[in-house]
């Protein structure tokens, strides 16, 4: 905010009003946090077909500008030439309020991100839970969505995406909760300071795949891409959408896709922390961005490599895996932390590399238990369930033979 | 105190002349202005609840209502307690809320704006009412100090240690987690598909 409160000290020497000038510059910080990823989507829109083209053996947009670079700008002129089709029979208000809702719900996650030391929009006190709880918007966007369009298929898709939403928001919610404890804040940019000794990736990688895990469901792409599954639901809860509309749809998820890899950064890769960062802070905006970008990709990559899962699947995963892993994850952090603390091996000062290593290692290896444990339930109940099925089939086949 | 209330004396006979307006407009601050905005989404909300045929379309008012009920956290400086309200009555509880209703088909295409027993729900509510009202400005149960919320700001890891700590909440936190954790259980016992039958 260093600028902006500048620029509104300028203002007023300029004989504005005082009251006036805090306003402008408030409107104008707005402005640019809303304005940024919005910007950002269009670039990105380009990667994520030249990355899923390349994936899939095809050389994607190449006709428009250098690389196809324009293309999504073509695309923008050519989604705002077509008709806004409104169906008969739809609730008009609610079919019209959905699409802004969508990207509002990820704009909204902007307002807190810290982009460099001095540069966010505003760092709440509640910054972690604050992001959890604006993400419930974009579920209440899609329920909109899906029933006003009056259409069956756009409605069954709506109740697959709230299912999946409010499933996965479980876990997405337990693996914030680790940074949160080990930072001792909510804050995000108390969070991002907390780093600077140590990434929380290696004290905590397990609630690093929990919440990549989750974030990846709570954006609807593959392989949870199920309220949209083309061969079954045709489009999902948008199917009714055109136009500009539809393209809000769009940008919303292109959005929600890179602001996880962001929250990825700030939450286990140390966000705008690199080196220089304190003599140039805009090297922070530099490397939160390649952190998240690194995370967008694998994001990407998974995307474009993996099937749908079937909604039963998904379900069991979430439920029966993810679920008790972050409950058992949090336990075991929350009691090493305890114990870290009793014995007095916590880092005097944070920032310090070698004082971080003790804790980090022991956490580490309680990840590790956490880890071993989970798979080797997995395995067990696989290899039951494997049995069970044999049992049967042995069974089915002695009936059989006797009949005969 | 005589000059006190001779002075509020003054300022009711002006308010009542009509210089009052002048004053509340110009003593207008950004926080009366978003009570007034947060105000206007509660009530609206709940009036839209009330009176539209629409179940789903209340569905969506009531969210509206609870938004200014979180906004009003927000002017209290309890910005945890916005967001969890936020989080369970409109990421939750008002998502059921449609979800439900749109399951039940019958329900979405009704017609009646009241069920037959509208006069004796109006009844019910009236007095309640009027029994807040009269409690609010009759003081009944002692007077209510005005208190200005800006000062009362605890921060959330007073919260924090307020739910842990063994001389403030613990219990009525752990309480209040069995219960729901009880509840949790009842609500899957009740949905489970009895398999051995």
């Amino acid at each position: 905010m260093d600028c902006i409160n500048q620029l509104a000290q300028c203002l007023n020497q300029g004989g504005m009003d005082a009251g006036l000038a805090q306003f402008i510059s408030i409107f104008l910080g707005v402005v640019l946090v809303a304005t940024f990823p919005l910007l950002v989507t269009i670039l990105l829109i380009w990667v994520e077909r030249k990355f899923a083209a390349r994936i899939q053996d095809r050389i994607g947009p190449n006709r428009v500008g250098p690389f196809g670079l324009l293309q999504p700008i073509a695309d923008v002129v050519k989604l705002l030439g077509k008709e806004n089709i409104t169906p008969t029979g739809a609730d008009k208000p609610i079919y019209n309020l959905a699409p802004p809702f969508m990207v509002a719900a990820v704009l909204l996650v902007w307002a807190v991100m810290p982009l460099t030391p001095y540069h966010f929009g505003v760092d709440l006190e509640i910054g972690a839970l604050y992001v959890i709880t604006v993400a419930s918007i974009g579920t209440l966007a899609v329920m909109m969505a899906g029933w006003a369009s009056n259409n069956k298929y756009a409605l069954l898709g709506a109740f697959r995406v709230v299912a999946q939403l409010i499933s996965y928001e479980v876990p997405l919610a337990m693996a914030v909760l680790i940074p949160v404890m080990l930072a001792g804040s909510m804050s995000l940019q108390g969070i991002v300071k907390a780093q600077y000794g140590m990434w929380f990736v290696f004290a905590a990688p397990i609630s690093a795949i929990l919440f990549f895990i989750s974030s990846q469901a709570e954006t609807g792409r593959a392989p949870f891409d199920l309220l949209e599954a083309e061969s079954e639901l045709v489009a999902g809860f948008n199917i009714e959408y055109s136009g500009m509309k539809f393209a809000m749809f769009f940008a919303g998820e292109f959005m929600h896709v890179f602001t996880n890899g962001v929250l990825m950064a700030v939450f286990f890769t140390g966000g705008w922390i690199g080196p220089f960062v304190e003599q140039l802070p805009w090297l922070g905006l530099i490397y939160l961005l390649g952190k998240a970008s690194i995370w967008y990709t694998i994001s990407l990559w998974v995307r474009n490599s993996v099937p749908r899962l079937r909604i039963d699947q998904m379900m069991d995963f979430n439920w029966k895996f993810l679920v008790p892993m972050s409950i058992l994850n949090v336990l075991v952090i929350a009691f090493l932390l305890q114990v870290i603390k009793q014995v007095g091996l916590t880092p005097i000062d944070p920032g310090n590399f070698i004082q971080n290593l003790p804790q980090t290692v022991v956490l580490l290896l309680g990840n590790v238990f956490v880890g071993y444990v989970m798979l080797s339930w997995v395995r067990s109940k696989g290899r039951q369930a494997r049995a069970a099925d044999e049992a049967k089939k042995m069974t089915a086949a002695t009936v059989h033979a006797v009949g005969d | 105190m005589g000059a006190r209330f001779a002075g509020q004396d003054a300022a009711n006979r002006a308010f009542l002349r009509g210089d009052g307006w002048v004053m509340v407009v110009g003593g207008l601050t950004p926080q009366a202005i978003a009570f007034g905005f947060f105000t206007i989404l509660t009530l609206g909300g709940a009036c839209g609840v009330v009176l539209n045929k629409n179940l789903v379309r209340g569905a969506v008012w009531l969210i509206v209502s609870l938004f200014g009920i979180a906004g009003m956290f927000v002017l209290l400086s309890a910005p945890f307690l916005a967001a969890v309200q936020v989080m369970v009555y409109i990421g939750a509880i008002g998502i059921l809320f449609t979800f439900a209703v749109m399951l039940t088909r019958s329900m979405t295409n009704l017609r009646q704006r009241f069920t037959a027993q509208w006069w004796s729900a109006l009844i019910v509510v009236g007095m309640l009412f009027v029994f807040l009202m009269v409690s609010v400005i009759v003081p009944v149960w002692g007077g209510v100090a005005p208190e200005l919320a800006g000062e009362v700001v605890a921060t959330t890891t007073d919260l924090g240690a307020a739910l842990v700590d063994g001389n403030q909440f613990v219990l009525p936190f752990e309480v209040a987690s069995l219960l729901l954790t009880a509840a949790m259980i009842g609500a899957i016992v009740i949905a489970r598909q009895h398999e051995e039958e």
